[in-house]
């Protein structure tokens, strides 16, 4: 690391950016989740806008797609009152040849105070972060196969709704964990919060060997993997990053690892089935199980407003 | 003015605030403050345990309210979003006569942003405010229609309320 400190802290350990949930103390994940319980319950007001970040610029860079994360970062800066600019970055300045931190430079010249960052390149973020003026502040909207914090928060989030406490929980990511920043940031957050057990399941290929290091139990077949547990976390089989053949078909993963409502009958009776998004139905996942009363992934992105409102309010309040 | 609050003898704690008695005193300007249709909402955390044990005692039905500051507060930039309270309103505040109660009342800027909160869940009939302390210090044009007790306090002393495991109050007086 080129810091002297975690990046993301200031000097008083408060949350100045969000790059990573790896490093973050467990207090300032339950801080970030505890305030994200205010903001889902602006839903009961007449008014269901709050003036926090009134005056102030969110920046939203997509180096990379997304529809979810932008839109709900779109939504939760506005439910924030905060001016929204969406840059669709990879169709303007960058395919013109201009260079990331030019690129900032610029858009920090139009008055940004907050920049919420997607990069296929791991570290982009982190990059930001070190440059910009001490008011402005980064939130890692998912960078390469590193880590995408809000998202990892926003399962934690779901978590805690509907299981209270992770002492007790056995919880297991399952499919393709290799080419997932998700995976990285739940194993983090999940560890940090003392979650009992943390499982990862799908085939040799597919799962890095640095798993077992990171204090979870590796899993090579579905059945073992999400038996007797109380969540499961599915991923998106994600084909566009896959260089070789890691897979024999995906209708051979599917027959594996995918999770159909008898397989789901092995996990504990009221486990909860989620999903960041987007679904690949009859890929790694049933449309039963996705439509089932276990599933919460729909909630989920509903939780992911607040999440993001939480996050972005909470830096926007700290000085670097 | 209550016999509550004096000046006692120069030393430690310049300041002596029986809370208990005045709490009595607040119960007893609340009760002329109330209709039969009044709400208590009572501001977090001090505020909220005023209001949960003036419900009891006025046997009024139902649960008070709690409200919090932190979504409008002006200092944001500046502290950050530190509480976690919630707001919490069990009744429609749409045409509601509503009496607001707080511990310590001091610049007058947590109650700004209350009133703010409390609109953005509807329009109130009438907002009355009742306190156990008025500090004095004000910053904005705040008064309160029921103060139990008014002292003045140095500009580096802070004042709150702490509630016991058995439920009895007392005033805390920090120097800062």
């Amino acid at each position: 690391m080129l810091y002297k400190r975690n990046p993301q802290l200031n000097k008083n350990g408060e949350l100045i950016h969000l790059l990573s949930v790896e490093g973050l103390p467990k207090s300032i994940l339950t801080h970030i989740l505890d305030t994200a319980t205010n903001f889902v319950s602006l839903n009961d007001r007449e008014v269901k806008k709050v003036p926090l970040l009134r005056g102030k610029s969110v920046f939203n860079l997509f180096f990379e797609n997304s529809t979810r994360t932008r839109t709900t970062f779109e939504i939760a800066a506005t439910r924030l009152s905060a001016d929204v600019i969406n840059l669709d970055i990879a169709r303007s300045s960058a395919a013109k040849g201009e260079s990331l931190l030019d690129t900032i430079a610029n858009l920090s010249a139009m008055a940004a105070d907050i920049f919420v960052v997607r990069h296929s390149e791991s570290g982009a973020p982190y990059l930001i972060a070190q440059h910009v003026a001490p008011h402005v502040h980064v939130v890692n909207a998912g960078d390469g196969r590193h880590a995408h914090p809000t998202q990892g928060l926003l399962d934690m989030f779901t978590i805690r709704h509907y299981k209270k406490d992770f002492s007790n929980l056995t919880v297991a990511i399952v499919g393709d964990v290799l080419h997932s920043r998700v995976a990285r940031s739940d194993i983090h957050a999940l560890t940090t919060l003392g979650c009992a057990e943390v499982r990862v399941v799908g085939p040799k290929t597919l799962v890095p060997n640095d798993m077992a290091a990171m204090g979870v139990r590796v899993c090579h077949t579905l059945e073992e993997g999400i038996k007797d547990c109380d969540v499961v976390i599915m991923l998106r089989l994600q084909n566009e990053r896959m260089s070789g053949a890691l897979l024999p078909s995906t209708h051979e993963f599917f027959k594996r690892f995918g999770l159909t409502p008898e397989k789901l009958q092995l996990a504990k009776p009221d486990a909860i089935v989620m999903h960041p998004g987007p679904i690949n139905r009859g890929v790694e996942i049933d449309s039963a199980v996705v439509d089932g009363a276990q599933s919460v992934i729909l909630p989920q992105v509903t939780f992911g407003i607040a999440v993001r409102m939480a996050v972005m309010s909470i830096v926007a309040g700290n000085e670097a | 003015m209550s016999h509550a609050a004096s000046a006692s003898a120069p030393g430690a704690g310049a300041l002596f605030l029986d809370a208990e008695a005045l709490y009595q005193e607040l119960l007893r300007g609340v009760r002329q403050l109330c209709q039969a249709d009044t709400r208590l909402v009572g501001i977090t955390s001090g505020g909220a345990w005023l209001a949960q044990r003036l419900q009891a005692d006025l046997q009024l039905p139902g649960k008070p309210g709690i409200i919090s500051s932190a979504m409008h507060r002006d200092d944001f930039a500046q502290r950050g979003l530190a509480s976690s309270a919630q707001t919490q309103l069990p009744f429609d505040v749409n045409g509601a006569h509503i009496v607001i109660l707080d511990d310590v009342l001091y610049t007058g800027r947590t109650l700004r942003a209350v009133i703010n909160e409390l609109f953005d869940y509807g329009r109130p009939a009438s907002v009355k405010l009742a306190v156990l302390v008025d500090r004095g210090g004000r910053e904005l044009p705040v008064q309160p229609d029921f103060a139990a007790a008014r002292v003045a306090l140095g500009e580096r002393q802070s004042l709150s309320l702490a509630r016991a495991e058995d439920g009895r109050f007392r005033f805390e007086v920090k120097e800062k």
